[in-house]
């Protein structure tokens, strides 16, 4: 309330063009920014200072003698060269850690490839029948949550190769999530859809194409995100195992030879990745399926 | 033979251990040319009746015979104008069109023919503005102008249209409803089309059939509309002949049979 009865007798008091003609005269102090980068402030500044912050508090935290883990200083110290150069080869096992993670990520684009193209082809015929969803759900359900890792023995006992068993092992983790939803968006498609469908008498091929992928993207894309951030997930932790250049075998190699503050790059490195990953396939879906969601 | 044939169709519905008889010996004759409007209380089993008629659901007693064949499954010589336009979302409206005109024509027509025929159905509907739109983008009115347009480009024997325009305000209903008109007249087309509204089923048909409660509805009177063609909503109006059957429809539904809401 009193700020009610402060504010009335003011506006009443000054003539409107008064105001109006006050304020250009008065110099502005203010940055003033265009939108995009008043946008990008927006974005960029509270995370940097979040980071800054989390950085300081580590330093301070770590920096007594004998601690265990190293400190943000001792890793740009001792490792600065790992986030410099991404690109640089040394040797065959000497390479930057870019060229490590291409090599990592080549794996997940077969794997994941693979699980894409198959968990789409297994959910829309699981989708269309009643039948089969009530079967399997379940046993998907269940092989679902069966961590990354655990397929390996089984993949290295099949393929006898790891380069193959590591594509494998992606490829198992990530076709869950994708069958599932895949499915359950073919089970969503309106019967309108399908009897405009039935009306024109498409076939199969047909139908898949023009009606079911489209109708289920948003469904599908769903399951593509989860499968890409899994896929990710189970290469870094695969190649841990089966060796490699890959960046989840550098890992292994640093914690072997005592390099603690390379693993803290590699795992920024493998963050930010991840991180591309998922926004890279979420901008695909939301450019595909801009339609489908509109209306 | 009548051009379409139904004769002594029976539905019945069963779920389970569960039977619903939705339709009893229904029976009628359309000839080509004519417009039907069908008419009845929520829930007796007009779009089931549609649903025969297009294939979409088979019949469990008696037969359908459209132009002498028996109707078996759905086909685009049935095409449905459906209650929610059912226009494909990701789809713009040319394509939406052109989706049914590739399947429909292909072989028949060449490329340029069937772009022709695309826009000249867009054209039939005055929607040829808003091809590249997409559903999303234009009023209901507008996705119901494409439905039909993607229905007719089919060149259906029957178009078969489901409150097509139910969902819409009365203004934007009148213009449509003055455009379908308008297309019978010009391509004389056979048209089947539910209605809950009494003022359209009088307006648009020739015949209009009435139907009772379910459960196991059937045909209660089919009401002949004898008014002039071309119509006009306003003279029609005060029509001696437009008022009687609009009369007759009333008291069919509500003195004949008035709607009770069914006890489950
Ligand atoms: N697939 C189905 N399985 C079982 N019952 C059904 C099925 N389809 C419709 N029915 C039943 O058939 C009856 C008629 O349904 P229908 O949709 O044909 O009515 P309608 O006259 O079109 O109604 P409205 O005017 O509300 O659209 C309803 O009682 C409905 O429950
Ligand atoms: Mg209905």
């Amino acid at each position: 309330m009193s700020v009610v009865t402060k504010l009335t007798p003011k506006t009443q008091g000054l003539a409107p063009v008064a105001t109006i003609s006050a304020l250009p005269s008065r110099p502005r102090k203010r940055l003033v920014l265009p939108g995009w980068a008043k946008g990008l402030a927006v974005n960029t500044v509270p995370p940097l200072m979040v980071m800054l912050v989390i950085l300081a508090i580590w330093e301070i935290a770590f920096s007594a003698p004998g601690s265990n883990l190293p400190t943000p200083s001792v890793v740009w110290m001792e490792s600065a060269d790992l986030i410099l150069e991404p690109f640089y080869v040394y040797g065959s096992q000497d390479i930057g850690l870019g060229w490590r993670v291409l090599t990592s990520l080549e794996r997940v684009a077969y794997g994941f490839g693979f699980a894409s193209i198959i968990g789409i082809l297994i959910g829309a015929v699981i989708g269309q029948s009643i039948w089969m969803m009530r079967g399997l759900d379940p046993i998907f359900q269940v092989l679902r949550t069966v961590p990354p890792l655990a397929w390996l023995p089984i993949s290295l006992a099949a393929f006898m190769d790891s380069r193959p068993s590591a594509i494998f092992v992606i490829f198992i983790t990530a076709i869950w999530p994708i069958i599932i939803n895949t499915a359950a968006g073919v089970r969503n498609i309106p019967a309108d859809y399908r009897n405009v469908a039935k009306v024109l008498r498409l076939n199969q091929i047909e139908f898949f194409f023009k009606i079911m992928v489209p109708a289920a993207a948003p469904y599908i894309f769903s399951g593509l995100r989860i499968g890409v951030g899994l896929s990710w997930l189970a290469i870094v932790a695969a190649e841990m195992l089966t060796g490699g250049v890959g960046i989840g075998f550098f890992i292994w190699d640093a914690w072997n030879s005592s390099r603690l503050t390379d693993i803290i790059v590699a795992l920024v490195y493998i963050g930010l990745v991840g991180l591309l990953l998922d926004k890279l396939v979420s901008f695909i879906g939301r450019v595909v399926t801009r339609g489908t969601s509109e209306a | 033979m009548a051009y379409l044939n139904i004769s002594h169709v029976e539905k019945t519905f069963v779920t389970g251990a569960k039977r619903a008889e939705v339709l009893r010996d229904i029976q009628l004759d359309i000839e080509k040319g004519e417009f039907v409007s069908i008419i009845g209380h929520s829930g007796c089993g007009k779009s089931t009746l549609l649903n025969l008629i297009a294939g979409l659901t088979d019949v469990t007693k008696g037969g359908i015979k459209l132009d002498g064949y028996e109707v078996k499954a759905p086909g685009p010589d049935r095409a449905v104008v459906f209650q929610n336009h059912s226009l494909l979302p990701w789809l713009t409206v040319y394509d939406n069109v052109k989706l049914a005109v590739d399947k429909v024509f292909r072989g028949k027509k060449s490329k340029a023919e069937r772009h022709d025929w695309i826009l000249h159905n867009l054209d039939l509907v005055q929607m040829r503005h808003a091809a590249d739109k997409r559903p999303g983008e234009i009023s209901g009115g507008m996705r119901q102008r494409v439905g039909i347009a993607r229905a007719l480009a089919m060149e259906p024997k029957v178009l078969l249209l489901d409150e097509p325009f139910g969902a819409l305000d009365a203004l934007t209903r009148a213009h449509l409803q003055d455009a379908v008109m308008d297309i019978h007249a010009r391509l004389g087309n056979t048209m089947i089309m539910i209605t809950h509204d009494v003022d359209e089923a009088v307006l648009l048909a020739d015949r209009i059939v009435m139907m009772t409660n379910g459960p196991a509805a059937t045909i209660g009177d089919v009401l002949d509309v004898p008014l002039a063609r071309p119509r006009d909503r306003i003279a029609a109006a005060t029509d001696p002949a437009y008022l009687k059957a609009r009369q007759a429809v009333l008291r069919f539904l509500y003195e004949r049979h008035r709607f009770v809401e069914a006890a489950e």
